[in-house]
């Protein structure tokens, strides 16, 4: 385009791809290659590492507790992001009429997406309290008669986070839809009217298959997030109890800075990440062709 | 568009449309009841437990449970730490993304398109998933329990690269060559001509910066040991697991809220932005 001297082009450049260099390229070659090598900082034979090429892997894909992480983290991923974006749609449709106090319900919904993750199961460390917390509160108020001990109970304690989760994202995912809403074309719906549609038809027939480009993005974006936000899980059950609320990201964290497992974090490291790329390269081709 | 068959004036419409209201109502008091409850639980005397009695009101209101957290742990640090983590990304960001996406927006250089894909690499693989990695490098670099160890992964954005890149695309080729014919630098050209149009993005990338970093967890966790470099979400969780605090909601709640405060403040002023910028982020 312009004349220029040529080595200002990459000198200005040259710090972005440093930090990528460092802090993205490298931790990948990195884990890749130590994944092949056996190195355990709690015990002293293992402390230095050693070749046992698949060796990690194999651990990884014969132990129990890793086929159970993977099911938790399935089950994780594939309950909230569909609960989510409904409700996220919901709420958009909700929040996208003319009516008093919709500014308000906005705010309500959204606010959880500022709050920081860790505040956030706090809070809801109450509301899951047994007898007094609010949550059980409301649920015996609709006739709940179950078990309370959300957190504590391994049939439960996935299904606490989870709530968390999609309590937190779908205000979040909303503004995506009412994004989404506002920018459809009004004539579309007005002729609709006039044909006598009503609204869930007009909803069903119309406004959902004109957003399903949303729908494919927040779902893309959700997934991505499901697989990295692990915070609650701190706060709430610390992966327990047994494991029973363990996901892939928590696990790793155990696998690396618990158990000091080197080598069996890094053949970790490289699944979640393989896993990842699948859909953040959907993601990116998705929004590279919604510019275009 | 979805009001319009509901101004009709048969009853279906505006049964339809009540029914819609409550609904709306509703759910926006339910999901507010978690901060509206945080805030009561808060202001409560902490003598008075929430096990017993009415779970919302004490029998009076205090500020005593944010003076005893804030005595209890050194928030006072976490929060200066947590200032000059998002701060210090911030400021460093800035620079490195506006440099690279103007050197990707207004030049043309051999392997131009090579080093936008490996930059791009950071969009394809979050650093979140690398910690175990990063957290070696860190050691290596002699960073650790730093706040620096905490922001340095974050100095260069693909994500905020790519943004300001789009808009530097937008401005004008007309003022672009105006500059050049005006002998302007590159320096100028980017202070004068480039930058103005695109600070609105550049704020919304801000807005996102910030409030990600702020609420930020699992990194600095794995990453600090002290309270030298502990940011609020790290000094929070900690707090709640002091032995001494128990089930105090009331003290829990307090510190809760402390750490959320200026996000949350912030962004009932800011709202627009607020909003626009997340719009932004979901691109990452």
């Amino acid at each position: 385009m312009v004349r220029r001297p040529p080595l200002l082009p990459y000198l200005l450049v040259l710090p972005t791809v440093v930090f990528v260099a460092l802090f993205t390229a490298w931790p990948t070659l990195l884990a890749v290659y130590q994944s092949f090598f056996r190195q355990r900082l709690n015990i002293a034979r293992f402390r230095e590492p050693t070749f046992i090429g698949w060796g990690n892997y194999q651990e990884l894909f014969t132990s129990p507790d890793f086929q159970q992480v993977l099911a938790n983290t399935a089950v994780y991923v594939a309950g909230t992001v569909p609960v989510s974006v409904v409700l996220a749609f919901l709420l958009a449709v909700l929040v996208n009429r003319r009516a008093l106090g919709i500014g308000f319900q906005r705010l309500a919904f959204f606010y959880p997406t500022i709050l920081p993750m860790v505040s956030a199961a706090t809070i809801w460390m109450f509301f899951l309290t047994p007898d007094y917390g609010l949550f059980n509160q409301a649920l015996a108020f609709l006739g709940y008669r179950g078990p309370q001990n959300w957190t504590a109970n391994p049939d439960l304690a996935l299904f606490a986070v989870m709530m968390v989760a999609i309590w937190k994202n779908a205000g979040f995912f909303m503004i995506f839809y009412l994004a989404g809403l506002q920018s459809l074309p009004t004539d579309v719906f007005e002729a609709a009217a006039l044909d006598g549609a009503g609204f869930w038809h007009q909803l069903w027939l119309l406004t959902l298959p004109m957003l399903r480009r949303t729908t494919l993005f927040v779902t893309t974006i959700a997934v991505i997030g499901a697989f990295q936000t692990v915070d609650h899980i701190f706060v709430l059950t610390a992966g327990g109890p047994s494991n029973a609320s363990t996901v892939l990201l928590y696990w790793l964290w155990q696998v690396r800075f618990e158990y000091q497992n080197v080598g069996l974090a890094a053949a970790l490291t490289v699944v979640l990440v393989a896993i990842l790329l699948v859909f953040t390269v959907t993601n990116f081709v998705l929004s590279e062709r919604r510019e275009a | 568009m979805l009001t319009q068959p509901v101004r009709s004036r048969s009853l279906g419409p505006r049964l339809l449309r009540l029914g819609l209201d409550a609904l709306a109502w509703g759910l926006a008091l339910a999901w507010l009841s978690f901060i509206v409850w945080a805030l009561v639980a808060s202001l409560r005397p902490a003598a008075e437990p929430l096990g017993r009695g009415d779970v919302w009101f004490g029998s009076t209101l205090t500020l005593e449970n944010y003076r005893r957290a804030w005595a209890l742990a050194p928030f006072a640090r976490y929060y200066l730490n947590t200032v000059l983590l998002v701060l210090s990304i911030l400021g460093v960001q800035v620079i490195t993304i506006t440099l690279a996406a103007f050197a990707f927006a207004h030049t043309r250089f051999p392997g131009q398109r090579l080093v936008l894909f490996f930059v791009l690499l950071q969009l394809m693989i979050p650093t979140t998933a690398l910690l175990a990695p990063n957290f070696a490098t860190i050691r290596r670099l002699g960073l650790f329990d730093t706040i620096l160890a905490i922001g340095i992964p974050y100095y260069g954005s693909a994500f905020g690269t790519f943004l300001m890149r789009q808009a530097f695309l937008e401005v004008p080729q007309d003022l672009v060559d105006a500059g050049i014919v005006d002998g302007c630098s590159w320096w100028q050209l980017l202070r004068h001509v480039y930058l103005p149009p695109s600070i609105p993005t550049l704020v919304a990338f801000a807005l996102s910066s910030v409030a990600f970093h702020w609420n930020e967890f699992l990194w600095p966790l794995v990453v600090t040991v002290s309270d030298r470099s502990r940011p609020l979400t790290v000094g929070l969780v900690r707090f709640t697991q002091l032995g001494e605090i128990g089930a105090r909601w009331s003290l829990l709640t307090a510190a809760t809220l402390l750490v959320a405060a200026p996000l949350l403040v912030a962004f009932l002023v800011f709202q627009r932005r607020f909003i626009q910028s997340f719009l932004y982020s979901g691109l990452k």
